[in-house]
């Protein structure tokens, strides 16, 4: 796409979901906001579907991640095994890189 | 029971259950715009309703047998495994199966891994390779506990996943539809193609079953 920001992450990134409660057509979903993660793949480049939602064109594109989260990161109370794990498309501009550790 | 027989044998059995309402009668504000939008297309010569009819008509004749085609090519050519993890959409076309601008990943189950898929936010489905959604799949049951509790939804489904194996479940959230490739089961190392499709349900490619040789 002519239009597109340029993909920042990497497989294997370690990164967190904004925290953050826009209104309107949102593809983050709510259970996964706040929570770290590790980037799996980069499904490719699409227009920002928050902004096709009202019929404006969704440029520029952003990068679309599926980003991998242990299940105890999700949800504390968790009652299966330490390496289940759930998988989210999640849209560049929902994520930021995870912090290091001082 | 014993109350419909109080006034003598010789009466009549006549039950007058309360009548119910039609279901399709309620114009709601969703079906009022997809009526006026339908018409309004039609009137600009755009679609005619012979073509919607026809594409409902599609949409409502595609079923699983065509994902099923897909996972057992990949369980007898290795070749062919590989290319479909890699990008499903391209697999699927390869094998003649028309899946449009619809993104697909394939995901495979192993001895140590099982996958489930799920849209949290709507109701995304490979409808391309699985037909229509079964309606559990689109409840807000299904979908809230999925990504929360999958071994205790599994279960209900008579699928028990031993803990040594890893469960993913994916939330189909944005751009990509998923397709479980479940396992090929034991003992079909003589089966033909045609054959091990037939093992492999709609269940079994949403995560929610195994493929199984009972299943022919």
């Amino acid at each position: 796409m002519d239009d597109a920001v340029a993909p920042r992450f990497h497989i294997g990134d370690r990164v967190i979901v904004r925290e953050a409660y826009p209104l309107g057509h949102v593809r983050t979903p709510y259970y996964i906001r706040g929570k770290r993660g590790v980037i799996e793949r980069l499904c490719g480049v699409f227009s920002n579907p928050e902004e096709l939602a009202y019929a404006r064109p969704g440029t520029p594109a952003q990068p679309l991640y599926r980003v991998r989260f242990l299940q105890h990161d999700v949800w504390p109370d968790y009652a299966g095994p330490p390496a289940d794990v759930v998988e989210v498309e999640i849209y560049q501009h929902w994520l930021e890189p995870e912090e290091r550790a001082p | 029971m014993s109350h419909e027989h109080e006034h003598g044998e010789e009466h009549p059995h006549v039950h007058r259950y309360p009548p119910r309402p039609d279901q399709d009668d309620t114009l709601t504000y969703y079906r009022a715009m997809e009526a006026a939008v339908r018409e309004l297309l039609i009137d600009k010569g755009i679609v005619t309703a012979e073509d919607i009819r026809r594409q409902v008509e599609a949409m409502d004749g595609r079923d699983a047998g065509r994902g099923a085609l897909m996972v057992a090519r990949a369980w007898v050519d290795q070749a062919y495994r590989k290319r479909m993890l890699a990008d499903g959409s391209a697999a699927a076309e390869e094998i003649g199966l028309d899946v449009g601008p619809l993104k697909l990943v394939v995901v495979e189950n192993t001895p140590s891994v099982h996958n489930v898929i799920v849209c949290t936010l709507c109701s995304c489905y490979p409808r391309m390779l699985l037909g229509l959604p079964p309606d559990w799949y689109k409840s807000r049951s299904y979908r809230s506990r999925v990504v929360r509790e999958p071994r205790a939804v599994l279960a209900e489904f008579g699928t028990v996943i031993p803990d040594d194996v890893q469960i993913r479940v994916h939330d189909s959230t944005a751009d990509m539809r998923y397709l479980v490739a479940p396992m090929r089961p034991e003992g079909t190392e003589s089966w033909s193609e045609a054959e091990l499709a037939r093992l492999v349900t709609r269940d079994s490619m949403i995560g929610v079953a195994l493929a199984d040789r009972a299943a022919r």
